[in-house]
Protein backbone atom coordinates (compact mmCIF):
# COMPACT_ATOMS: atom_id res chain seq x y z
CA UNK A 1 0.00 0.00 0.00
CA UNK A 2 2.31 2.69 -1.23
CA UNK A 3 0.57 5.97 -0.72
CA UNK A 4 2.79 8.80 0.43
CA UNK A 5 2.49 10.05 3.98
CA UNK A 6 1.12 13.59 3.83
CA UNK A 7 0.02 13.88 7.43
CA UNK A 8 0.47 17.32 8.92
CA UNK A 9 -1.16 19.61 11.50
CA UNK A 10 -3.31 22.71 11.34
CA UNK A 11 -0.53 24.84 12.80
CA UNK A 12 2.02 23.56 10.27
CA UNK A 13 -0.38 24.38 7.45
CA UNK A 14 -0.99 27.89 8.74
CA UNK A 15 2.74 28.45 9.23
CA UNK A 16 3.13 27.82 5.48
CA UNK A 17 0.61 30.53 4.56
CA UNK A 18 1.53 34.13 3.83
CA UNK A 19 -0.17 37.50 4.18
CA UNK A 20 -2.13 38.51 1.12
CA UNK A 21 -2.85 34.96 -0.06
CA UNK A 22 -6.05 33.85 -1.78
CA UNK A 23 -7.57 31.01 0.21
CA UNK A 24 -10.50 28.89 -0.96
CA UNK A 25 -12.58 27.29 1.78
CA UNK A 26 -14.74 24.28 0.93
CA UNK A 27 -18.16 23.27 2.19
CA UNK A 28 -21.33 25.32 1.78
CA UNK A 29 -22.88 27.82 4.21
CA UNK A 30 -22.71 26.19 7.63
CA UNK A 31 -22.03 22.73 6.20
CA UNK A 32 -18.85 20.61 6.33
CA UNK A 33 -16.50 23.55 6.75
CA UNK A 34 -12.81 22.93 7.59
CA UNK A 35 -13.26 24.88 10.81
CA UNK A 36 -10.20 23.60 12.68
CA UNK A 37 -8.06 25.10 9.89
CA UNK A 38 -10.09 28.32 10.04
CA UNK A 39 -9.54 28.42 13.79
CA UNK A 40 -5.81 27.93 13.25
CA UNK A 41 -5.82 30.94 10.92
CA UNK A 42 -7.71 32.90 13.59
CA UNK A 43 -4.91 32.10 16.07
CA UNK A 44 -2.29 33.37 13.62
CA UNK A 45 -1.19 36.85 12.64
CA UNK A 46 -2.06 36.25 8.96
CA UNK A 47 -3.64 39.29 7.39
CA UNK A 48 -4.87 40.81 4.12
CA UNK A 49 -6.37 37.49 3.00
CA UNK A 50 -8.71 36.99 0.06
CA UNK A 51 -11.30 34.35 0.98
CA UNK A 52 -13.16 32.46 -1.76
CA UNK A 53 -16.11 30.53 -0.39
CA UNK A 54 -19.72 29.48 -0.48
CA UNK A 55 -19.53 31.31 2.77
CA UNK A 56 -20.64 30.48 6.26
CA UNK A 57 -19.01 31.06 9.65
CA UNK A 58 -15.59 30.67 8.00
CA UNK A 59 -16.13 33.97 6.22
CA UNK A 60 -17.88 35.64 9.16
CA UNK A 61 -15.09 34.79 11.59
CA UNK A 62 -12.32 35.97 9.26
CA UNK A 63 -14.21 39.21 8.59
CA UNK A 64 -14.70 39.81 12.31
CA UNK A 65 -11.06 39.05 13.11
CA UNK A 66 -10.01 41.58 10.46
CA UNK A 67 -7.85 39.01 8.64
CA UNK A 68 -9.98 38.95 5.48
CA UNK A 69 -9.57 42.00 3.27
CA UNK A 70 -11.46 40.60 0.32
CA UNK A 71 -14.29 38.07 0.12
CA UNK A 72 -15.38 36.36 -3.08
CA UNK A 73 -18.60 34.46 -2.41
CA UNK A 74 -21.76 32.98 -3.89
CA UNK A 75 -23.48 33.95 -0.61
CA UNK A 76 -22.58 34.05 3.07
CA UNK A 77 -25.14 32.32 5.28
CA UNK A 78 -25.44 30.17 8.38
CA UNK A 79 -28.37 28.20 6.82
CA UNK A 80 -30.59 28.06 9.91
CA UNK A 81 -29.64 31.73 10.46
CA UNK A 82 -29.99 33.04 6.90
CA UNK A 83 -27.77 36.13 7.21
CA UNK A 84 -24.21 35.75 8.56
CA UNK A 85 -24.06 38.59 11.11
CA UNK A 86 -20.32 39.31 10.99
CA UNK A 87 -20.25 39.32 7.19
CA UNK A 88 -23.22 41.70 7.23
CA UNK A 89 -21.40 44.02 9.59
CA UNK A 90 -18.28 43.90 7.40
CA UNK A 91 -20.32 44.75 4.30
CA UNK A 92 -22.22 47.56 5.99
CA UNK A 93 -19.02 49.16 7.30
CA UNK A 94 -17.08 48.46 4.06
CA UNK A 95 -14.32 46.82 6.10
CA UNK A 96 -13.92 44.26 3.30
CA UNK A 97 -13.91 44.42 -0.47
CA UNK A 98 -16.70 42.11 -1.60
CA UNK A 99 -17.21 40.22 -4.82
CA UNK A 100 -20.69 38.72 -4.64
CA UNK A 101 -21.13 36.33 -7.52
CA UNK A 102 -24.15 34.41 -8.66
CA UNK A 103 -23.81 30.97 -7.04
CA UNK A 104 -23.28 29.23 -10.37
CA UNK A 105 -20.74 31.83 -11.49
CA UNK A 106 -18.53 30.96 -8.53
CA UNK A 107 -18.57 27.31 -9.61
CA UNK A 108 -17.55 28.33 -13.14
CA UNK A 109 -14.73 30.51 -11.79
CA UNK A 110 -13.36 27.58 -9.82
CA UNK A 111 -13.73 25.25 -12.81
CA UNK A 112 -11.89 27.73 -15.04
CA UNK A 113 -9.01 27.88 -12.58
CA UNK A 114 -9.04 24.09 -12.19
CA UNK A 115 -8.90 23.62 -15.96
CA UNK A 116 -6.35 26.41 -16.48
CA UNK A 117 -8.48 28.49 -18.83
CA UNK A 118 -8.88 32.25 -18.25
CA UNK A 119 -12.67 32.18 -18.09
CA UNK A 120 -15.80 30.13 -18.66
CA UNK A 121 -18.89 31.54 -20.37
CA UNK A 122 -22.40 31.68 -18.96
CA UNK A 123 -25.64 33.57 -19.35
CA UNK A 124 -25.80 34.14 -15.58
CA UNK A 125 -25.41 37.82 -14.83
CA UNK A 126 -26.64 39.22 -18.14
CA UNK A 127 -28.99 42.15 -17.60
CA UNK A 128 -28.49 42.15 -13.83
CA UNK A 129 -26.75 44.74 -11.67
CA UNK A 130 -24.05 42.20 -10.91
CA UNK A 131 -22.20 43.37 -14.01
CA UNK A 132 -22.78 47.02 -13.12
CA UNK A 133 -21.54 46.95 -9.54
CA UNK A 134 -18.68 44.54 -10.29
CA UNK A 135 -17.31 45.89 -13.58
CA UNK A 136 -14.32 43.55 -13.31
CA UNK A 137 -16.68 40.83 -14.58
CA UNK A 138 -16.53 41.19 -18.37
CA UNK A 139 -18.51 39.75 -21.24
CA UNK A 140 -17.36 37.90 -24.35
CA UNK A 141 -18.89 37.40 -27.79
CA UNK A 142 -19.36 33.81 -28.90
CA UNK A 143 -17.56 32.82 -32.11
CA UNK A 144 -20.15 30.06 -32.60
CA UNK A 145 -23.90 29.91 -32.94
CA UNK A 146 -25.65 28.36 -29.93
CA UNK A 147 -26.86 24.74 -30.09
CA UNK A 148 -30.40 26.11 -30.39
CA UNK A 149 -29.52 29.10 -32.56
CA UNK A 150 -28.36 32.54 -31.50
CA UNK A 151 -25.56 33.96 -33.61
CA UNK A 152 -22.65 35.75 -31.92
CA UNK A 153 -24.23 35.86 -28.49
CA UNK A 154 -22.73 38.00 -25.78
CA UNK A 155 -22.06 35.95 -22.67
CA UNK A 156 -20.60 36.63 -19.25
CA UNK A 157 -16.94 35.55 -19.04
CA UNK A 158 -16.48 34.34 -15.47
CA UNK A 159 -12.81 34.87 -14.69
CA UNK A 160 -10.76 31.97 -13.33
CA UNK A 161 -10.60 32.09 -9.54
CA UNK A 162 -7.09 30.77 -9.00
CA UNK A 163 -6.40 29.93 -5.37
CA UNK A 164 -3.07 29.87 -3.57
CA UNK A 165 -4.47 27.38 -1.11
CA UNK A 166 -7.70 25.43 -0.69
CA UNK A 167 -8.91 24.12 2.68
CA UNK A 168 -11.46 21.30 2.68
CA UNK A 169 -12.93 18.83 5.16
CA UNK A 170 -13.87 15.23 4.36
CA UNK A 171 -15.48 12.46 6.37
CA UNK A 172 -12.69 9.97 5.65
CA UNK A 173 -9.21 10.19 4.18
CA UNK A 174 -6.04 8.16 3.92
CA UNK A 175 -2.63 9.47 4.76
CA UNK A 176 -1.82 9.92 1.09
CA UNK A 177 -4.49 12.60 0.77
CA UNK A 178 -7.29 10.63 -0.86
CA UNK A 179 -10.59 11.86 0.54
CA UNK A 180 -14.11 10.45 0.86
CA UNK A 181 -17.34 12.36 1.49
CA UNK A 182 -20.22 10.45 3.08
CA UNK A 183 -22.91 13.12 3.12
CA UNK A 184 -25.33 14.01 0.32
CA UNK A 185 -23.19 16.63 -1.33
CA UNK A 186 -19.52 17.16 -2.13
CA UNK A 187 -20.37 20.82 -2.84
CA UNK A 188 -17.53 22.34 -4.89
CA UNK A 189 -14.68 20.87 -2.86
CA UNK A 190 -13.21 18.93 -5.80
CA UNK A 191 -13.12 22.08 -7.94
CA UNK A 192 -11.66 24.07 -5.03
CA UNK A 193 -8.90 21.51 -4.64
CA UNK A 194 -8.07 21.61 -8.35
CA UNK A 195 -8.24 25.41 -8.52
CA UNK A 196 -5.55 25.69 -5.83
CA UNK A 197 -1.80 25.44 -5.95
CA UNK A 198 -1.89 23.57 -2.64
CA UNK A 199 -4.83 21.90 -0.89
CA UNK A 200 -5.01 20.90 2.75
CA UNK A 201 -7.69 18.49 3.92
CA UNK A 202 -8.91 17.68 7.40
CA UNK A 203 -10.90 14.50 7.95
CA UNK A 204 -13.04 12.98 10.66
CA UNK A 205 -11.14 9.70 10.50
CA UNK A 206 -7.92 8.69 8.84
CA UNK A 207 -8.30 5.19 7.45
CA UNK A 208 -6.20 2.76 5.44
CA UNK A 209 -6.64 3.09 1.69
CA UNK A 210 -7.97 -0.46 1.45
CA UNK A 211 -10.75 0.41 3.93
CA UNK A 212 -12.48 3.17 1.91
CA UNK A 213 -14.80 0.60 0.37
CA UNK A 214 -16.06 -0.38 3.83
CA UNK A 215 -17.23 3.19 4.43
CA UNK A 216 -19.00 4.03 1.19
CA UNK A 217 -19.35 3.19 -2.49
CA UNK A 218 -16.73 4.06 -5.09
CA UNK A 219 -18.61 7.25 -5.99
CA UNK A 220 -17.90 8.74 -2.56
CA UNK A 221 -14.13 8.68 -3.18
CA UNK A 222 -14.08 12.00 -4.98
CA UNK A 223 -10.89 13.63 -3.72
CA UNK A 224 -7.66 12.25 -5.16
CA UNK A 225 -4.25 12.73 -3.61
CA UNK A 226 -3.25 14.28 -6.94
CA UNK A 227 -4.97 17.41 -5.64
CA UNK A 228 -3.95 17.26 -1.97
CA UNK A 229 -0.76 18.52 -0.33
CA UNK A 230 -1.44 17.65 3.28
CA UNK A 231 -3.98 15.75 5.37
CA UNK A 232 -4.95 16.12 9.03
CA UNK A 233 -7.01 13.70 11.08
CA UNK A 234 -9.20 15.84 13.31
CA UNK A 235 -12.49 14.47 14.57
CA UNK A 236 -15.10 17.26 14.93
CA UNK A 237 -12.94 19.55 12.79
CA UNK A 238 -16.09 20.94 11.15
CA UNK A 239 -17.75 21.89 14.44
CA UNK A 240 -20.06 23.87 14.73
CA UNK A 241 -21.04 23.31 11.10
CA UNK A 242 -22.68 20.03 10.09
CA UNK A 243 -20.75 17.01 8.88
CA UNK A 244 -23.26 14.27 8.14
CA UNK A 245 -23.36 11.35 8.74
CA UNK A 246 -20.76 11.94 11.46
CA UNK A 247 -22.63 14.78 13.19
CA UNK A 248 -25.26 17.47 12.72
CA UNK A 249 -24.77 21.21 13.10
CA UNK A 250 -24.42 22.43 16.71
CA UNK A 251 -27.34 24.85 16.46
CA UNK A 252 -27.09 26.03 20.06
CA UNK A 253 -23.44 26.92 19.63
CA UNK A 254 -24.14 28.55 16.28
CA UNK A 255 -26.71 30.79 17.97
CA UNK A 256 -24.13 31.69 20.60
CA UNK A 257 -21.67 32.51 17.81
CA UNK A 258 -24.20 34.64 15.93
CA UNK A 259 -24.97 36.60 19.09
CA UNK A 260 -21.33 37.75 19.25
CA UNK A 261 -22.15 40.29 16.54
CA UNK A 262 -24.23 42.22 19.07
CA UNK A 263 -21.34 43.85 20.92
CA UNK A 264 -17.56 44.01 21.12
CA UNK A 265 -17.79 42.61 24.64
CA UNK A 266 -19.68 39.56 23.42
CA UNK A 267 -17.11 39.00 20.68
CA UNK A 268 -14.17 39.46 23.04
CA UNK A 269 -15.59 36.94 25.48
CA UNK A 270 -16.24 34.44 22.68
CA UNK A 271 -12.79 35.00 21.28
CA UNK A 272 -11.12 34.45 24.66
CA UNK A 273 -13.02 31.26 25.42
CA UNK A 274 -13.19 29.62 21.99
CA UNK A 275 -10.62 31.14 19.64
CA UNK A 276 -7.55 32.20 21.60
CA UNK A 277 -7.13 28.56 22.61
CA UNK A 278 -5.76 25.41 21.03
CA UNK A 279 -8.04 23.15 18.99
CA UNK A 280 -8.03 20.59 21.82
CA UNK A 281 -9.06 23.27 24.30
CA UNK A 282 -11.76 24.47 21.90
CA UNK A 283 -13.17 20.99 21.53
CA UNK A 284 -13.21 20.50 25.30
CA UNK A 285 -14.87 23.92 25.77
CA UNK A 286 -17.67 23.12 23.33
CA UNK A 287 -18.02 19.61 24.73
CA UNK A 288 -17.22 17.50 21.68
CA UNK A 289 -13.76 16.22 22.68
CA UNK A 290 -13.62 12.65 23.84
CA UNK B 1 -57.24 19.62 15.18
CA UNK B 2 -60.58 18.33 13.80
CA UNK B 3 -61.83 21.90 13.54
CA UNK B 4 -58.65 22.76 11.67
CA UNK B 5 -59.23 19.83 9.30
CA UNK B 6 -62.81 20.84 8.50
CA UNK B 7 -62.58 24.63 8.65
CA UNK B 8 -62.85 27.07 5.76
CA UNK B 9 -59.68 27.59 3.70
CA UNK B 10 -57.18 29.90 5.37
CA UNK B 11 -55.28 32.66 3.60
CA UNK B 12 -52.17 30.43 3.68
CA UNK B 13 -54.11 27.71 1.88
CA UNK B 14 -55.40 30.15 -0.73
CA UNK B 15 -51.78 31.17 -1.27
CA UNK B 16 -50.69 27.54 -1.59
CA UNK B 17 -53.27 26.97 -4.32
CA UNK B 18 -52.12 30.14 -6.09
CA UNK B 19 -48.56 28.84 -5.95
CA UNK B 20 -49.67 25.47 -7.30
CA UNK B 21 -51.35 27.25 -10.21
CA UNK B 22 -48.04 28.89 -11.19
CA UNK B 23 -46.69 25.41 -12.01
CA UNK B 24 -49.69 24.44 -14.16
CA UNK B 25 -48.56 23.30 -17.58
CA UNK B 26 -44.93 22.78 -16.58
CA UNK B 27 -45.04 19.03 -17.16
CA UNK B 28 -41.80 17.16 -16.53
CA UNK B 29 -39.79 20.00 -15.13
CA UNK B 30 -37.98 20.68 -11.85
CA UNK B 31 -40.47 22.70 -9.80
CA UNK B 32 -38.20 24.35 -7.27
CA UNK B 33 -40.22 26.47 -4.83
CA UNK B 34 -38.26 28.09 -1.97
CA UNK B 35 -40.15 28.82 1.25
CA UNK B 36 -42.85 26.99 3.20
CA UNK B 37 -45.99 27.96 1.27
CA UNK B 38 -44.16 27.65 -2.08
CA UNK B 39 -43.14 24.11 -1.09
CA UNK B 40 -46.70 23.27 -0.07
CA UNK B 41 -48.06 24.73 -3.30
CA UNK B 42 -45.55 22.91 -5.47
CA UNK B 43 -46.28 19.59 -3.77
CA UNK B 44 -50.00 20.27 -4.19
CA UNK B 45 -49.59 20.84 -7.93
CA UNK B 46 -47.73 17.55 -8.27
CA UNK B 47 -50.22 15.60 -6.16
CA UNK B 48 -53.13 16.88 -8.29
CA UNK B 49 -53.02 18.39 -11.78
CA UNK B 50 -49.29 18.39 -12.60
CA UNK B 51 -48.13 14.86 -11.70
CA UNK B 52 -44.96 14.80 -13.80
CA UNK B 53 -43.24 17.63 -11.90
CA UNK B 54 -39.87 16.80 -10.36
CA UNK B 55 -39.21 18.18 -6.87
CA UNK B 56 -36.30 18.11 -4.43
CA UNK B 57 -36.22 16.77 -0.89
CA UNK B 58 -35.02 20.22 0.16
CA UNK B 59 -31.42 19.01 0.03
CA UNK B 60 -29.39 17.00 -2.49
CA UNK B 61 -31.96 14.72 -4.10
CA UNK B 62 -35.18 14.58 -6.10
CA UNK B 63 -37.91 12.99 -3.99
CA UNK B 64 -40.91 11.14 -5.41
CA UNK B 65 -43.02 11.47 -2.26
CA UNK B 66 -44.72 14.66 -0.99
CA UNK B 67 -42.39 15.32 1.92
CA UNK B 68 -43.83 17.85 4.36
CA UNK B 69 -41.79 21.04 4.84
CA UNK B 70 -38.99 20.37 7.30
CA UNK B 71 -39.09 16.58 6.88
CA UNK B 72 -35.66 14.94 7.17
CA UNK B 73 -33.98 13.61 4.04
CA UNK B 74 -34.29 10.08 5.43
CA UNK B 75 -38.00 10.26 4.54
CA UNK B 76 -37.27 10.85 0.87
CA UNK B 77 -38.05 8.29 -1.79
CA UNK B 78 -35.14 9.31 -3.96
CA UNK B 79 -35.64 9.51 -7.73
CA UNK B 80 -32.20 10.89 -8.49
CA UNK B 81 -29.17 12.41 -6.80
CA UNK B 82 -29.00 16.15 -7.33
CA UNK B 83 -26.13 17.72 -5.39
CA UNK B 84 -25.43 21.44 -5.89
CA UNK B 85 -23.06 21.14 -8.85
CA UNK B 86 -25.74 19.11 -10.62
CA UNK B 87 -28.42 21.64 -9.64
CA UNK B 88 -26.47 24.30 -11.52
CA UNK B 89 -26.25 21.99 -14.51
CA UNK B 90 -30.03 21.55 -14.44
CA UNK B 91 -30.67 25.28 -14.18
CA UNK B 92 -28.28 26.12 -17.00
CA UNK B 93 -30.00 23.40 -19.00
CA UNK B 94 -33.29 25.17 -18.36
CA UNK B 95 -35.64 22.37 -17.27
CA UNK B 96 -36.52 24.23 -14.07
CA UNK B 97 -39.11 26.66 -12.72
CA UNK B 98 -37.96 28.28 -9.52
CA UNK B 99 -40.07 30.29 -7.10
CA UNK B 100 -37.81 32.58 -5.11
CA UNK B 101 -38.43 35.18 -2.46
CA UNK B 102 -38.05 38.88 -3.15
CA UNK B 103 -37.06 41.58 -0.69
CA UNK B 104 -38.03 44.06 -3.41
CA UNK B 105 -39.78 43.57 -6.73
CA UNK B 106 -40.73 46.23 -9.26
CA UNK B 107 -43.40 46.59 -11.96
CA UNK B 108 -41.31 44.75 -14.57
CA UNK B 109 -40.44 41.92 -12.22
CA UNK B 110 -36.91 42.98 -11.36
CA UNK B 111 -36.08 41.36 -8.02
CA UNK B 112 -33.68 42.30 -5.24
CA UNK B 113 -32.41 40.02 -2.48
CA UNK B 114 -28.85 41.37 -2.28
CA UNK B 115 -29.03 44.40 0.00
CA UNK B 116 -30.89 47.61 0.76
CA UNK B 117 -29.13 50.80 -0.28
CA UNK B 118 -26.08 51.22 -2.47
CA UNK B 119 -24.45 47.83 -3.14
CA UNK B 120 -20.96 49.24 -2.60
CA UNK B 121 -21.87 50.23 0.96
CA UNK B 122 -25.23 48.75 1.81
CA UNK B 123 -27.47 50.13 4.51
CA UNK B 124 -28.62 46.59 5.12
CA UNK B 125 -26.76 43.59 3.73
CA UNK B 126 -29.12 40.75 2.79
CA UNK B 127 -28.53 37.52 0.87
CA UNK B 128 -26.33 38.72 -1.99
CA UNK B 129 -27.22 37.79 -5.56
CA UNK B 130 -27.43 34.04 -4.76
CA UNK B 131 -28.89 32.28 -7.80
CA UNK B 132 -31.14 35.07 -9.05
CA UNK B 133 -29.14 36.32 -12.08
CA UNK B 134 -28.59 32.78 -13.37
CA UNK B 135 -32.14 31.64 -12.69
CA UNK B 136 -33.88 34.51 -14.45
CA UNK B 137 -31.76 34.40 -17.61
CA UNK B 138 -31.92 30.60 -17.92
CA UNK B 139 -35.44 29.49 -17.08
CA UNK B 140 -38.88 30.35 -15.75
CA UNK B 141 -38.93 32.18 -12.42
CA UNK B 142 -41.78 33.19 -10.13
CA UNK B 143 -41.69 35.09 -6.84
CA UNK B 144 -43.32 34.63 -3.45
CA UNK B 145 -43.96 37.54 -1.10
CA UNK B 146 -45.56 36.53 2.21
CA UNK B 147 -45.95 40.13 3.39
CA UNK B 148 -47.13 42.46 0.60
CA UNK B 149 -46.18 46.08 1.40
CA UNK B 150 -45.06 49.19 -0.55
CA UNK B 151 -41.55 48.47 0.82
CA UNK B 152 -41.52 45.20 -1.15
CA UNK B 153 -43.49 46.22 -4.25
CA UNK B 154 -41.32 49.23 -5.11
CA UNK B 155 -41.04 51.56 -8.09
CA UNK B 156 -37.36 50.65 -8.49
CA UNK B 157 -35.38 47.94 -6.72
CA UNK B 158 -32.07 48.95 -5.10
CA UNK B 159 -30.11 46.16 -6.83
CA UNK B 160 -31.35 44.12 -9.79
CA UNK B 161 -30.56 40.49 -8.90
CA UNK B 162 -33.28 38.67 -10.83
CA UNK B 163 -33.88 40.47 -14.11
CA UNK B 164 -37.31 41.72 -15.11
CA UNK B 165 -38.92 42.24 -18.51
CA UNK B 166 -37.39 45.68 -19.18
CA UNK B 167 -33.88 44.36 -18.56
CA UNK B 168 -34.61 41.27 -20.66
CA UNK B 169 -35.95 43.45 -23.51
CA UNK B 170 -32.79 45.58 -23.40
CA UNK B 171 -30.70 42.43 -23.86
CA UNK B 172 -32.64 41.58 -27.02
CA UNK B 173 -34.65 38.56 -28.06
CA UNK B 174 -31.71 36.18 -28.48
CA UNK B 175 -30.02 36.73 -25.11
CA UNK B 176 -33.35 36.77 -23.31
CA UNK B 177 -34.95 33.82 -25.10
CA UNK B 178 -35.17 31.70 -21.93
CA UNK B 179 -36.41 34.53 -19.70
CA UNK B 180 -39.91 34.25 -18.21
CA UNK B 181 -41.20 35.79 -15.01
CA UNK B 182 -44.45 33.93 -14.76
CA UNK B 183 -46.11 35.07 -11.54
CA UNK B 184 -45.72 36.88 -8.30
CA UNK B 185 -47.82 35.40 -5.53
CA UNK B 186 -48.29 37.47 -2.38
CA UNK B 187 -50.45 37.19 0.71
CA UNK B 188 -52.86 39.64 -0.98
CA UNK B 189 -53.12 38.38 -4.53
CA UNK B 190 -51.61 36.95 -7.68
CA UNK B 191 -49.74 39.00 -10.29
CA UNK B 192 -48.56 38.29 -13.80
CA UNK B 193 -46.91 40.20 -16.65
CA UNK B 194 -49.43 39.41 -19.38
CA UNK B 195 -49.69 43.02 -20.58
CA UNK B 196 -48.43 44.63 -23.83
CA UNK B 197 -45.30 46.06 -22.16
CA UNK B 198 -44.96 43.20 -19.62
CA UNK B 199 -45.66 45.46 -16.67
CA UNK B 200 -47.16 43.80 -13.63
CA UNK B 201 -50.90 43.10 -13.64
CA UNK B 202 -53.15 42.11 -10.79
CA UNK B 203 -54.31 38.67 -11.91
CA UNK B 204 -56.54 37.95 -8.91
CA UNK B 205 -57.17 39.07 -5.36
CA UNK B 206 -57.42 36.56 -2.55
CA UNK B 207 -60.84 36.16 -0.92
CA UNK B 208 -61.30 38.93 1.65
CA UNK B 209 -58.86 41.28 -0.11
CA UNK B 210 -60.04 44.25 -2.18
CA UNK B 211 -58.37 45.78 -5.21
CA UNK B 212 -57.94 48.93 -3.14
CA UNK B 213 -56.05 46.93 -0.50
CA UNK B 214 -53.62 45.80 -3.20
CA UNK B 215 -53.23 49.27 -4.68
CA UNK B 216 -52.56 50.73 -1.22
CA UNK B 217 -49.90 48.09 -0.52
CA UNK B 218 -48.11 48.49 -3.86
CA UNK B 219 -45.52 51.20 -4.47
CA UNK B 220 -46.16 51.50 -8.21
CA UNK B 221 -49.12 51.57 -10.58
CA UNK B 222 -50.01 47.93 -10.99
CA UNK B 223 -52.20 47.21 -14.04
CA UNK B 224 -55.81 46.66 -12.94
CA UNK B 225 -58.29 45.14 -15.40
CA UNK B 226 -61.94 46.18 -15.30
CA UNK B 227 -62.85 42.86 -13.76
CA UNK B 228 -60.38 41.40 -11.27
CA UNK B 229 -61.15 37.78 -10.41
CA UNK B 230 -61.00 36.32 -6.91
CA UNK B 231 -58.20 33.75 -6.43
CA UNK B 232 -59.66 30.30 -6.59
CA UNK B 233 -60.26 28.41 -3.37
CA UNK B 234 -58.92 24.91 -2.80
CA UNK B 235 -61.23 22.05 -3.62
CA UNK B 236 -62.18 19.69 -0.79
CA UNK B 237 -59.62 17.20 -2.08
CA UNK B 238 -56.90 19.82 -2.24
CA UNK B 239 -57.70 21.02 1.26
CA UNK B 240 -57.54 17.49 2.60
CA UNK B 241 -54.21 16.92 0.85
CA UNK B 242 -52.72 20.10 2.27
CA UNK B 243 -53.96 19.43 5.78
CA UNK B 244 -53.30 15.73 6.09
CA UNK B 245 -50.50 14.83 3.68
CA UNK B 246 -48.47 17.81 2.51
CA UNK B 247 -48.32 20.00 5.61
CA UNK B 248 -49.98 18.19 8.52
CA UNK B 249 -48.04 20.29 11.05
CA UNK B 250 -49.60 23.48 9.63
CA UNK B 251 -46.28 25.29 9.10
CA UNK B 252 -47.94 27.29 6.29
CA UNK B 253 -50.04 29.16 8.86
CA UNK B 254 -46.87 30.56 10.44
CA UNK B 255 -45.70 32.02 7.14
CA UNK B 256 -49.01 33.76 6.39
CA UNK B 257 -51.29 34.14 9.42
CA UNK B 258 -55.01 33.98 8.72
CA UNK B 259 -56.45 37.54 8.79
Amino acid sequence: MAVPDKRTTEDEVVASLRDGMTIGIGGWGSRRKPMSLVRAILRSSLTDLTIVSYGGPDVGLLCRSGQASRVVSGFVSLDSIPLEPHYRAARQSSSIEATELDEGMLLLGLMAAAWRVPFLPTRAGLGSDLLTVMPQIRTVRSPYPGPDGGEGEELVAVPALALDVALIHMNRADRGGNGQFLGQDLYMDDHMAMAAERTFMTCERLIATEDFADHGPLQTQRISRLMVTGVIERPHAAHFTECPPDYERDEAFQKQYAATAKSDEAWDAFRATYLDVTEDEYQRAVGVAR
Amino acid sequence: MSEHLNGAPTRAEICAVAVAETFRGDGERLANPIGTIPMVGGRLARETFEPDLVMTDGFGAFAANPMPPGAPTTEAIVEAWNPYPQMFAVLWNGRRHVMMGATQVDRFGNQNIACIGDWSRPRSQLLGFRGAPGNTINHTTSYWVPNHTPQVFVSAVDVVCGIGYDRAAALGPVAARFHEIRRVVSNLGVFDFETPDHSMRLRSVHPGVTVDDVVAATGFDVVIDTEVPISREPTDDELALIRTVIDPAGLREREVPNP
